[in-house]
């Protein structure tokens, strides 16, 4: 059941629906000049496009809650269009596409846990753990001795992702990114 | 000035943002530091003009009626029950009118003040009001005296010691290219609708002060005070709250706000002295509570009694004192100059 939001209860993160699709609540500014009315700011990014946009209340205004719920789920496989999660309570797979998914199937690898978020009962996106490890399947060979970390290179990893990373990370290596940035983090030893 | 990085206490939230170490919430105890500074500094600059500090009662009776501004009630009275409803005041300016009218001359306050509903990155609802007045000073003087006490205590905002002064109609003319005064509620939605404001919900269209508002707040004070100080003054006779209307222009009213770095730091009157224009601007804020769906305040009796005893001839001012605070240290949020913000009481 969809929930009702006054303007006292807007915040960063509510999940809010406007004409029929499902939005981020991802800035949300009061401001009041010292004697006037109140004016509420956010910023909603659409949850099945990724666009965002700018709206203005009033206090008193309210918007309807999206009907939202997240899942754990474990991703299993892709077939390059769609990537496959699946329930590891009832077995149950669903399907999201890599348009969905935006750069979020570079982070994707077997056996992950994840969140699914549904939106009226179907997945509309991912979200990974914040970190995750991911090995490197090929890069040039660095200056031996360099361990410089602002100079970097490219290094494809298992998942067919390109990740910047610094010189003296080879072929076989582990890393851990950082998937919000997509930023190389360090390198794990196993 | 405070690094973030090593703070001396910082009070980590739970959820981290994605910037290093997480959101403070709670000032660092550099910041309570310049803050403790800074209120020295300001003491000594009123005490050097012969201001007197004085101290009034956060509780009243009565208040002055604001149609948006509301203040917290507290129930004072036995636990068992009974007892009678007290205001937490918005501002120390009923009281200090009073002692105004009293004949104490010039004088200041550092006082708390409450508003119900105000949180955000500029808000809390207990903040820290530096207030004013000057018998015999015009607003615009008092305006001068302002720039005087920030020069002071923010050096590095004004610069060369300047701040420009621009009239809210002029403001309005220059960089939207509408007359405040003149246009109606119409127009002004469209000015905003041209400006990309996308508005949701219920919105009254023929409330001119809210287009006003709106357009203030989201399209035109970011940029006011970046260069040096900003004043803004002579406001729509509809916002006049307890400023006098200009002698030669009654659509305008003789009030001020100021703005440095896109946040409004004072606001201040060349104040209204007439008990019956006060007591009817009261009651047509009330009239506009009972139509906004808010519940109307019992005005301050004491206050137009003192009025109606003879107010001196005078401007008052008040500055948000941790927005100040805020701007010497660079801080993106209130919450780093307080030692505890609101959800932490």
């Amino acid at each position: 059941m969809a929930t009702t939001y006054g303007t006292s209860d807007f915040r960063k993160g509510l999940r809010v629906e406007f004409d029929g699709d499902p939005y981020l609540v991802v800035e949300c500014e009061f401001r009041k000049p010292g004697k006037g009315s109140a004016i509420y700011t956010l910023k909603v990014k659409n949850l099945l496009n990724g666009r965002v946009l700018e709206k203005t209340f009033r206090s008193g205004d309210s918007i309807s809650g999206a009907d939202c719920h997240d899942q754990k789920m474990q991703y299993i496989f892709n077939d390059t269009k769609d990537w496959h999660f699946m329930d590891p309570e009832n077995y149950e797979q669903y399907a999201v596409s890599k348009e969905q998914l935006g750069d979020l199937w570079k982070y994707l690898v077997e056996e992950m846990m994840c969140e699914v978020t549904f939106y009226n009962g179907n997945p509309i996106t991912v979200t990974p753990p914040n970190h995750v490890e991911l090995e490197v399947e090929y890069c040039e060979p660095g200056a031996k001795g360099n361990t410089a970390t602002n100079v970097t290179k490219p290094a494809k990893v298992q998942t067919g992702a390109e990740i910047q990373v610094p010189i003296f990370i080879k072929i076989g290596d582990v890393l851990k990114v950082d998937t919000r940035t997509g930023d190389y983090i360090e390198r794990v030893h196993r | 000035m405070c690094s973030r990085s090593t703070p001396e206490r910082a009070i980590i939230l739970s959820e981290s943002t994605g910037k290093s170490g997480g959101e403070l919430r709670g000032a660092a105890a550099e910041a309570l530091r310049l803050r403790a500074r800074l209120l020295a500094q300001a003491r000594e600059f009123f005490s050097q003009r012969g201001i007197l500090e004085v101290e009034t009662p956060l509780l009243s009776r009565g208040v002055v009626v604001d149609r948006h501004l509301d203040p917290p009630v507290c129930r004072y009275g036995p636990a068992a029950g009974g007892g009678e409803n007290l205001y937490l005041q918005t501002s120390p300016e009923a009281a200090m009118k009073r002692l105004l009218a009293a004949g104490m001359g010039a004088i200041y306050q550092v006082a708390h003040a409450f508003r119900e509903g105000e949180r955000g990155r500029l808000h809390n609802p207990e903040f820290t009001i530096i207030e004013w007045y000057r018998p015999g000073l015009n607003h615009h003087e008092l305006m001068d005296e302002v720039g005087a006490l920030v020069n002071l205590l923010l050096p590095e905002q004004s610069k060369d010691g300047t701040w420009e002064k621009l009239s809210y109609r002029q403001l309005f003319r220059d960089r939207l290219g509408i007359d405040p005064i003149e246009c109606g509620a119409g127009e002004l939605g469209q000015a905003a609708e041209k400006l990309g404001v996308e508005l949701e919900g219920e919105f009254d269209w023929k409330d001119r002060d809210a287009w006003l508002d709106l357009l203030l707040s989201t399209r035109l004070q970011d940029d006011l005070g970046r260069e040096r100080p900003v004043f803004v003054y002579d406001y729509p006779a509809s916002q006049a709250a307890l400023a006098r209307l200009c002698p030669e222009e009654p659509r305008l009213a003789e009030r001020f706000e100021l703005y440095i770095d896109g946040i409004e730091l004072c606001n201040g009157y060349h104040e209204l002295l007439d008990a019956a224009e006060q007591r009817t601007r009261f009651e047509k804020a009330n009239d506009q509570r009972r139509s906004d769906g808010r519940e109307p305040l019992a005005p301050d009796e004491r206050l137009l009694e003192a009025l109606e005893s003879g107010l001196p001839e005078c401007s008052g001012v008040a500055l948000g004192f941790d927005r100040l605070v805020m701007l010497a240290l660079g801080a993106d949020s209130i919450d780093e100059v307080l030692s505890f913000p609101f959800e932490d009481v």
